[in-house]
């Protein structure tokens, strides 16, 4: 054995490749053509024929763009409100927790070890019509004495925001947690203030930790659909929304497939302009 | 176009390789293609594996509450029969349990399931049994067949009962938080009174929630026309243009009643009943409430002979009675109230399980062409946003 890979030296990166390709393979190449098959075809379940049937991709755009919009507008927010919120949490925690930091990750971490559904179930009774949250909100007249947070807009990208803030957080964690410390005291030593060194230092070596937070949240969020359905109402639908609908509850195959593709292809492009914007060598680290 | 690829073939081809593996057959087998298979089989065994909804049979707990003493009928039934039941409560919508399922049905092949319910009104029970994915019953091991009431007996979808039987029924109306208003009677009420804005509940089940609309309307739900259709429908983007309807609910509206956020809600009888909460009252609609009706059936891959011995077992009245007091919904057994009575003298109060003529005389059934429709299927979904 030890002889054929010395001979052989060229095979052993494909060999080492080769449990990973067989895996993309299987488990996401030869789905997706399933899928991209299910999406050109036509008839009523459970009688789908193959017709290249390219008008579900035009009807779902005609009937269904409004969904994608939303997906991609609530997925936006939320996005930018996880960087918001965890950026200066996690700054904190990398350079003024001390001995405390892996006790406050795990706080982070901690709601995580619950199950997605129940997490957001527990936001049915935060904000609930009668719940303390919106109480304390009518007595300060922030709402109106009908007014609610449940089944409304805030409620769904409050509830994506959540679900997602550790995919946020945690990658900028790491890149903070990299930056070695005396490259800030060279920048004092040079006359910058805090603001200076923050933007010039802090901020461009935490990049690739927020590239990857906005990516890991961002896409999954664009095609989640609990929030909406848990915590939304029918004005708050979003496409994943849609794609559950279709395929559970129509049987619509070749529709949920091609919205599902849509979806995706929209995501692609969505990251390709992000690349664009933010240089692709952060996309790849 | 290969639509019966086998489990042994599909393995034989990845033995093959991967990459040998064909894709455009795998394509095929995965997709399209009906054919139905006669899996499955004559056998009597001593395990029976039955799908049911949650909350949907007698238990220890709610037998005492029914007051009810003994065993649970599932250990009678073992005890009797030698015949042990895997009880599993994974049925949580119709659509779901559907989608799990369907795809090992259009192979041919079993779900290792002998029993699983689906709801009469709703599109699933009449795509298990258009595809012939349920085996026939064996009616000579059910001779209390003769138990089943006359108005079950011949359904639209199974007309001669040869491959359904009822698990339970029960009746769609209107539930109301009486903390937060006042009863609410009519449908009219529930969708327009400006005092319930945005804390009303409608299903996201077209059967259950247009039905009640269309007896609304004056029309008839058991004969759906696209002209009553169109009305209905109006009446439900209307509310939901208003912000009148907070959300479309699946079974879990009845916390949020509980909790206030919603005032008011089109609720199934049982829910409420299980809820057991005092504020939470529930009503028939004035102008009549929808009847439906979960019905077993086996299906392919299903030992026929131990599903018929259990189907026997809950057409004898004692058995439904108590399998009735404990989940609080409706048999179709003849007799059953008298044999309710007899295990407990005040069963007959229970009118949500033994429902008065009078309250009968109230309820409609759907029209099962309704539920084919794709048409109606897709602008039910539109006006819920998807």
């Amino acid at each position: 054995m030890g002889s054929f890979f010395h001979r052989h030296k060229g095979v052993t990166p494909y060999l080492l490749l080769a449990p990973g390709i067989l895996w993309l393979a299987i488990f996401f190449l030869i789905p997706l053509a399933f899928l991209g098959y299910q999406s050109l075809q036509s008839g009523l379940f459970p009688d789908f024929q193959f017709t290249w049937e390219f008008s579900n991709f035009s009807n779902a755009i005609r009937d269904y763009h409004e969904q994608f919009a939303r997906s991609f507008v609530y997925a936006g927010i939320a996005t930018i409100a996880c960087l918001v919120l965890a950026y200066p949490l996690v700054y904190w925690i990398a350079f003024r927790a001390g001995p405390w930091r892996n006790l406050f990750l795990l706080f982070i971490v901690a709601p995580f070890f619950v199950t997605y559904l129940v997490r957001t179930l527990a936001w049915l009774n935060i904000l609930a019509d009668e719940g303390p949250v919106v109480g304390v909100l009518r007595d300060l007249h922030v709402l109106g004495p009908d007014g609610r947070l449940l089944a409304t807009t805030f409620a769904v990208v409050s509830g994506i925001t959540y679900n997602f803030f550790p995919f946020m957080a945690l990658p900028i964690y790491v890149s903070l947690e990299q930056i070695d410390p005396r490259l800030l005291e060279a920048a004092k030593d040079l006359y910058a203030s805090s603001t200076q060194a923050f933007l010039r230092v802090t901020l461009p070596l935490s990049a690739p930790g927020i590239v990857a937070g906005t990516l890991l949240t961002f896409i999954p969020a664009a095609g989640d659909f609990i929030n909406a359905a848990l915590l939304g109402t029918p004005s708050q639908a979003m496409i994943g929304n849609v794609i559950q609908a279709k395929f559970l509850e129509s049987l619509d195959y070749p529709s949920a497939a091609s919205l599902s593709f849509l979806l995706m292809g929209s995501i692609l492009v969505a990251l390709l302009i992000y690349a664009r914007i933010v240089g692709s060598e952060r996309l790849t680290g | 176009m290969n639509p019966r690829l086998t489990r042994q073939q599909l393995l034989r081809r990845g033995a093959a390789g991967a990459t040998l593996l064909s894709l455009p057959s795998l394509l095929a087998a995965c997709g399209g293609g009906g054919g139905g298979g006669d899996a499955g089989g004559g056998e009597l065994k001593d395990v029976l594996n039955f799908s049911n909804w949650e909350l949907y049979i007698d238990t220890a707990q709610t037998r005492k509450a029914a007051g009810l003493t003994g065993p649970t009928t599932l250990e009678q039934f073992t005890t009797e029969s030698k015949i042990k039941v895997n009880y599993y409560e994974d049925v949580i919508s119709n659509s779901e349990y559907f989608a799990t399922v369907q795809g090992r049905l259009r192979q041919g092949q079993g779900v290792d399931r002998d029993i699983i319910v689906s709801t009469d009104n709703d599109r699933f029970l009449g795509e298990y049994l258009t595809n012939g994915w349920a085996l026939k019953l064996d009616k000579d091991l059910i001779p209390n067949i003769t138990n089943l009431i006359d108005a079950q007996a011949s359904p639209p979808f199974d007309p001669n009962r040869e491959y359904t039987l009822p698990w339970f029924s029960g009746m769609d109306g209107i539930a109301w938080n009486e903390e937060l208003t006042g009863p609410i009677t009519t449908v009219t009420q529930l969708l327009e009174d400006p005092k319930l804005n945005g804390k009303v509940g409608v299903w996201n089940s077209m059967g259950d929630t247009l039905g009640l609309v269309m007896l609304e309307n004056g029309d008839d739900p058991a004969k759906v026309t696209d002209e009553s259709f169109d009305r209905a429908l109006a009446v439900i983007q209307k509310a939901q243009d208003a912000g009148q309807i907070r959300r479309f609910y699946g079974n879990d509206y009845a916390q949020p009643l509980a909790t206030g956020d919603l005032a008011a809600s089109m609720a199934w009888s049982g829910d409420i009943l299980n809820l057991g909460d005092p504020k939470v009252k529930w009503g028939i609609a004035e102008k009549g409430g929808i009847i439906w009706t979960d019905n077993m059936l086996i299906p392919l891959g299903g030992s026929v002979p131990t599903a018929s011995t259990y189907m026997n077992f809950v057409y004898d009245p004692t058995i439904a009675a108590q399998l009735s007091l404990g989940a609080n919904y409706i048999s179709s057994t003849k007799g059953v109230k008298d044999e309710a009575s007899k295990l407990n003298p005040d069963a007959s109060a229970n009118t949500l399980a033994f429902p008065t003529d009078e309250m009968l005389s109230q309820m409609h059934q759907n029209d099962p062409a309704m539920f084919s429709n794709p048409d109606y299927e897709k602008r039910w979904l539109a006006v819920q946003g998807k």
